[in-house]
């Protein structure tokens, strides 16, 4: 079995990699033998000791095979009263097959674009995991809406995941949005079974000037799920980005928000929440990067945590000595609901420009026993008043879902987590 | 209804509640006067279920059900109202969702049916008329920023809502002028009935000439150390506090 403090532990992953793309692979390559595992002491991985979980859980490191999938089960897997178009994926690989052709939008497998700048978004040197997946995914998802195109309907990324025990799975997207475009993704993903495997997921997102992207993320896998993924974004003059991540499940995740602020008034938004159960170790790490006067950027994650699962934020928030006038904001809100929930939570703000406006904070505390005892005296149910409360605190992140389907089935998810249905 | 013997509580070892005693028959407007730190929100928070005070003697039964042996939400459920002297504000919470919750669990419990969202809100309109509260407020979360006043209008807004037959009023009168006073105490006197009672506690007298007591008990170092009808408020308006507390203070020397 393979020992993975060496650097050539995915080794055998890297040599099954298909040859296209061979200079971009090159270079993951060499990014992935430079930088290594993260090490125990890893300051970006300090508190997520992924190595140790792959090392402990990943047996067999090849690519997990496509599943055999129907029309049916895709069908089955939307969410009530989604209307768009839902492209699919399969233990990370795009099928073009079952998924629907989306007007005026140009989408195709990402082989069939061999001159694509792969990893120019995604920089695989500032960390392992995109140079691994840069190195030896199998194939992906090319997107790309023209300029001054409005995709009105939601565009549905459901991937299906039912990896063999231990085996990894690789999805990689290039998305493209041209000048004055505008788009919504979800991107969600149904686990099949309990199995024990590794997702390693890499996004690109090219934004145009004054385009409008919201993406939005559904992590509710497998509890045996490890999960690290990358989404990384330039965002053009005038142009908008904003995420909303929920995360429900899983046993170790790591999620990488990248948004590099490239253009005057451009705005990048990160939300989520983590509700989290088990054992469930979420990670969020995002980095603003604002290089450029006149930018703006929102952040509020929010985190539930009961039993012994563990929350990590860190918001990292870099302004450039030329970025003036630059407005940055983050808060990150935590409510331990049982004494071996753990939160580790850490701002990170390297300011440079002197005529900022910046605020951040973050808390970690227990439910509001004033407003519980509040509803219990009019008649609420403690379990539900807890329910009620909790789902509050929550639903300043929900709001930020603006497609209402989507928004209601996250919401009715939460609800029925809480168990605060009403 | 309630009946309350000896009751000693005591929170974080320091007894605050020291032997009271209090009968309240249906039909009957009880007022609570005494000083600032007497032990009056600690009784009625005591009676509501906080959990925070420790009971450490004495018994409280209400309608001949121990009050003390059930939860907060089945104490309000069996007709126990506390309208708060500083009502919790919920960020987050609508205040319609909540008290949809809040009148469904609470019929859900007395065995009437649930009120689907067309009778649910005839009810609430009915009732807003009663304390003359805007719907806008009703469309914000659960008293977040409401004002003083605002708050209390809504207490007593959700006690018209929730129809108890035992409301506890702390301090409803504080913090409101005039015409909220007239407007609050109007909706309570309406909502009285020979079936239910109210305990009023307040240091003013003013209320207490809108709504007007069978009896008034005064409250002091957690004793209920006199009692009489309404003409001891006057008497406590004109007087003050001092002659009680000195009354009861050299006896506590001597
Ligand atoms: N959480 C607490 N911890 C310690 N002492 C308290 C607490 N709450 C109230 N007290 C004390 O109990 C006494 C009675 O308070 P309270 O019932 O609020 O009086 P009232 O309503 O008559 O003004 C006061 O001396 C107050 O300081
Ligand atoms: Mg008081």
């Amino acid at each position: 079995m393979s020992t993975l403090t060496k650097q050539d532990t995915f080794s055998s992953l890297i040599e099954a990699a298909p040859n296209n793309f061979a200079s971009a692979r090159a270079t993951g390559k060499e990014a992935y033998v430079f930088q290594g595992l993260p090490a125990v002491k890893a300051e970006e991985y300090k508190f997520t000791n992924i190595s140790k979980k792959l090392e402990q859980n990943l047996t067999d490191f090849s690519t997990a095979k496509p599943l055999p999938l129907t029309d049916a089960q895709v069908k089955a897997a939307v969410h009530e009263g989604f209307e768009g178009s839902v492209l699919v994926f399969s233990n990370g690989q795009f099928i073009p097959g079952l998924s629907s052709k989306i007007d005026e939008v140009e989408v195709s497998l990402i082989s069939e674009k061999a001159d694509l700048p792969i990893g120019s978004i995604a920089n695989p040197k500032k960390d392992v995991f995109a140079a691994l997946n840069q190195a030896s995914f199998q194939d992906g998802l090319f997107i790309s809406v023209p300029k001054k195109t409005q995709v009105d309907k939601a565009i549905l990324l459901l991937s299906f995941d039912e990896a063999n025990e231990g085996q990894v799975i690789q999805p990689r997207v290039w998305i493209e949005v041209g000048d004055f475009a505008e788009v919504t993704f979800i991107d969600q993903t149904v686990s099949v079974g309990e199995s024990t495997y590794f997702v390693n997921e890499v996004v690109e997102v090219k934004g145009g000037i004054n385009s409008q992207i919201h993406y939005y993320r559904l992590q509710n896998e497998g509890k045996n799920a490890i999960e690290v993924s990358t989404i990384e974004t330039d965002i053009q003059k005038d142009g908008r980005f904003s995420s909303v991540n929920i995360s429900l499940s899983g046993d170790m995740v790591r999620n990488n928000l990248n948004l590099n602020l490239k253009g005057s008034n451009s705005e990048g938004n990160m939300y989520g929440i983590y509700l989290l159960n088990g054992k469930s170790h979420v990670d969020n790490h995002t980095n603003v990067d604002h290089t450029i006067p006149h930018a703006e950027s929102n952040e509020l994650y929010k985190g539930i945590l009961a039993d012994q699962s563990r929350g990590v934020f860190n918001g990292k928030i870099f302004v450039r000595q030329d970025a003036q006038k630059t407005n940055a904001f983050q808060q990150n809100n935590n409510i331990l609901l049982s004494e071996d929930a753990t939160v580790n939570t850490k701002p990170q703000l390297e300011i440079w420009a002197d005529d900022v406006k910046c605020s951040h904070g973050c808390t970690v505390g227990q439910l509001d026993e004033e407003a519980l005892f509040y509803l219990q005296t009019r008649g609420i149910d403690k379990l539900q008043a807890k329910g009620l409360l909790l789902y509050a605190f929550a639903g300043e992140v929900l709001e930020k879902i603006e497609t209402e389907s989507f928004r209601e089935y996250c919401d009715s998810l939460i609800q029925e987590r809480l168990g605060s249905k009403f | 209804m309630l009946s309350i013997k000896n009751l000693h509580a005591s929170i974080e070892g320091n007894e605050i509640l020291r032997g009271i005693n209090l009968e309240v028959k249906a039909g009957e407007v009880h007022a609570i006067m005494g000083p600032n730190g007497s032990g009056k929100s600690t009784l009625a928070s005591v009676l509501a279920g906080r959990e925070e005070y420790e009971v450490t003697e004495g018994e409280v039964t209400f309608k001949g059900k121990d009050l003390l042996d059930l939860a907060p939400e089945d104490r309000a459920r069996e007709g126990v109202f506390l309208a708060f002297q500083y009502p919790v504000e919920i960020p987050g919470v609508s205040s319609t969702n909540f008290l949809r919750t809040a009148v469904n669990q609470v019929r859900e419990y007395r065995g009437l049916e649930s009120l689907d969202a067309v009778k649910f809100l005839t009810l609430m309109k009915e009732k807003m008329k009663l304390v003359e509260i805007d719907q806008k407020l009703l469309s914000r979360s659960l008293n977040e920023g409401f004002s003083g006043g605002e708050k209390k209008r809504n207490e007593i807004f959700q006690m018209a809502m929730l129809e108890p037959t035992l409301s506890i009023l702390d301090e409803t009168d504080s913090g409101l002028d005039i015409d909220a006073l007239r407007i609050v105490s109007n909706g309570v006197n309406q909502l009285k009935s020979g079936k239910n009672a109210t305990i009023v506690v307040t240091h003013y007298q003013r209320l207490l000439d809108y709504i007007v007591p069978d009896f008034v008990h005064v409250l002091y170092k957690g004793r209920i150390v006199k009692s009489g009808t309404k003409e001891l408020a006057l008497e406590l308006e004109e007087k003050g506090y001092d002659w009680i507390k000195d009354e009861i203070d050299s006896a506590a020397t001597v």
